[in-house]
């Protein structure tokens, strides 16, 4: 990976550079107008979120059972893009919701899943910065049990309220929406390897550093 | 020796909290304030808001709960108990089990005085299906105990433990309380929506079982300094 | 499998054992023996990394790298069963104050499983509160709680005896006391090891010398007479290196 960072980087600037042009070649959408074109940004951005935390879960399992070092570096990497995402997901959210439905907020499935996800993934952060010594097993524990609400919150959610378009929605666009649609997308997900390689190689380096540090002491 | 070993915590506690009755009295003035407060906020010119007593319910449990978890593992701190429970030849899950048992034993007092003083002051029928409204309130205590007490450990060794419990157990718990509120709503209606609440009580019973088990098999590794 | 059996040893190892929490180092490259009979003496100042040694002795704290060996196996291999042959007295006491003398044996004891009888009298009598076991530990003075605490962590009979500055708080009689205790308990094949910064009171009872500073061991050899000008000497020779 770390010789692809710089070509990669090359390549998603570009598409982020180009993403707009894309996207506003892209159909308009007459019912929402305008307020369509945060489509672009915020599903894809919710699709990142959904799998950083994944990500996350699966490497403080793996952490809290293995005990390899790597794992909790992606597990922090992760939960640290969880919220990334999240919080472009929370913010463009609202702006569609105003659009669409007249309310900024409503706690509906699938805003509640996210806000409910993101918060978890905030206090797995504070946990890192605040609860000291053993703070890394404690954040693992947290994510592991994370992962295995993420259905019951689903399903609890749902049963609850939905107004939230479905996720059936994506495989059905229309092509002139559905070609700028997985271009961000694409966009994204380079972003989030790029982020995340930097981040885990940032880790990486502290780790190093802290072994440093002991091994002059020897 | 699980179970023995779960009991023996369990009666442990119980011992401690029959000489000093500390965590039983606070907790349950905690919910009892709890209810004051919603009262202000949920009663519109002397009557309740329709659906209010359910939320206020689960409320007050999942807070005095709280509260209830962070007196209980304070006990173990002081003196480093925890520990000294830790060092002892038993598996360490049944350790677990045994506090977790006490949390709901505890919780299972409060429900008993603010199920009827819920169903009292914002005039909620509970108690027309009493053998569902047991059953969701047994799943979903038994839920918030089994997160809230392997929380409580770990943030035994914690720093600023007092603040991180909620932080961490009340988003945990969402789907604990919407089933517990939403199945007790439908409780409520007349006529009652029973087919509703044993939906909820089934999602809450398979939640029970994942959580424990996983409960159980973290336990050991994080309490490994 | 030894899992579930009685694990009995005679001495205990730990090869090279490092801890470090982040970048502190608190044990590095720890390796030092301790066989039945014998009273080892952990001895350094305070953060010197002798609480975190014990913790790792009695399995409370898993080593960052090296290995405990109980009688040639490690913890792993001996399971749960290993932790009934060792007996742990820390600073902190190990007892809940709201009990009585007597509950908090017995609970100990049945955790243990260890009969609950003869053997809380004994224990009872012997911390000097044979005729006060129901009374709440909240109202004994430090000395007897210590004294309560210390037959608490013997109760079950372990192999390997840890105290983490076990004089804490104690008059002079109460001292000789304990010593006398921990002679006789390594006398009957214990391996008795105690962490303390107190060399007057380790002087004359351990019958071998672990000197301890920043994680690092810096002597490990039989004790012998005027232990604080060897600290001393060995203490000023470290600082100058």
């Amino acid at each position: 990976m770390r010789r692809l960072f710089m070509p990669l980087l090359v390549v998603a600037t570009a598409m982020f550079a180009y993403a707009p042009y894309m996207i506003d070649g892209a159909a308009y959408e007459s019912s929402m107008g305008l307020v369509q074109k945060i489509f672009y940004f915020h599903a894809p951005s919710g699709m990142m979120m959904l799998l950083s935390a994944i990500v996350c879960g699966v490497a403080s399992a793996l952490y809290l059972w293995r005990r390899k070092p790597a794992m909790d570096h992606l597990a922090l990497a992760s939960a640290e893009l969880t919220v990334l995402y999240g919080l472009i997901v929370i913010a463009t959210g609202p702006l569609w919701a105003r659009k669409a439905w007249g309310i900024w907020w409503d706690w509906d499935a699938r805003l509640t899943m996210s806000f409910v996800g993101w918060l978890i993934a905030i206090s797995y952060l504070f946990v890192r910065k605040y609860a000291g010594p053993g703070s890394d097993k404690l954040g693992a524990a947290l994510a592991v049990f994370g992962m295995a609400n993420v259905p019951f919150i689903y399903l609890s959610v749902n049963l609850w309220r939905t107004l939230h378009p479905k996720t059936s929605v994506v495989p059905s666009l229309p092509p002139l929406i559905r070609g700028p649609f997985w271009f961000s997308a694409l966009a994204l997900f380079l972003m989030y390897l790029l982020l995340l390689t930097a981040r885990l190689h940032l880790e990486r380096q502290r780790a190093a550093l802290d072994a440093l540090y002991l091994a002059e002491e020897d | 020796m699980f179970v023995s070993t779960a009991l023996l915590v369990l009666k442990k506690d119980f011992a401690i909290e029959v000489r000093s009755r500390e965590i039983l009295y606070t907790t349950l003035l905690f919910a009892l304030s709890c209810v004051l407060i919603f009262s202000i906020a949920f009663v519109k010119e002397g009557e309740p808001l329709l659906d209010a007593a359910a939320g206020i319910l689960w409320i007050a449990v999942e807070f005095a709960g709280t509260l209830a978890l962070g007196k209980t593992f304070e006990r173990e701190r002081y003196g480093e108990t925890l520990r000294a429970l830790l060092l002892a030849p038993a598996p360490r899950a049944a350790i677990y089990a045994g506090k977790m048992l006490g949390v709901v034993v505890l919780l299972a007092i409060a429900e008993v005085l603010l199920v009827p003083l819920v169903a009292l002051l914002f005039h909620a029928p509970l108690f027309a299906q009493p053998l569902l409204l047991v059953a969701l309130l047994a799943a979903g205590t038994l839920g918030f105990s089994i997160v809230g007490t392997l929380f409580a450990a770990m943030l035994v060794r914690a720093r600023s433990r007092d603040v991180m419990l909620p932080i961490l157990l009340y988003p945990m718990t969402v789907p604990v309380m919407i089933a517990g509120v939403r199945g007790t709503s439908a409780l409520l209606q007349s006529p009652a929506d029973t087919a509703t609440a044993v939906m909820w009580i089934g999602l809450l019973t398979s939640l029970d079982v994942v959580f424990m088990t996983i409960a159980l098999w973290t336990f050991e590794p994080l309490m490994t300094e | 499998m030894s899992k579930s059996g009685v694990s009995d040893f005679d001495s205990v190892q730990l090869l090279d054992v490092s801890r470090h929490f982040g970048r502190r180092r608190a044990l590095a490259h720890v390796s030092l023996t301790a066989r039945a009979g014998d009273i080892l003496g952990l001895l350094g100042p305070n953060g010197a990394g002798k609480s975190t040694l014990i913790g790792v002795l009695a399995t409370l704290v898993a080593p960052t790298s090296g290995e405990v060996r109980y009688g040639g196996q490690t913890a792993h291999a001996l399971g749960s069963g290993l932790r009934r042959r060792i007996g742990l007295l820390a600073h902190e006491l190990h007892l809940y104050p709201e009990l009585s003398a007597r509950q908090n044996l017995d609970f100990f004891a049945r955790l243990y499983g260890v009969e609950t009888g003869a053997s809380v009298d004994a224990a009872l009598d012997r911390a000097g509160l044979g005729d006060r076991g129901h009374e709440e530990v909240l109202g004994f003075s430090r000395g007897m709680r210590q004294r309560l605490a210390l037959e608490r962590a013997l109760l079950h009979r372990p192999r390997l005896v840890l105290f983490d500055e076990p004089f804490t708080g104690l008059d002079d009689h109460a001292v000789g006391i304990v010593a006398g205790r921990l002679r006789e308990l390594a006398a009957s094949g214990a391996i008795v090891i105690i962490a303390t910064h107190d060399l007057d009171l380790a002087d004359g009872l351990v019958t071998r010398v672990a000197l301890v500073r920043d994680g690092r061991l810096l002597l490990d050899e039989p004790a012998q007479a005027g232990l604080r000008a060897r600290y001393r000497s060995v203490i000023a020779q470290a600082g100058h290196a």
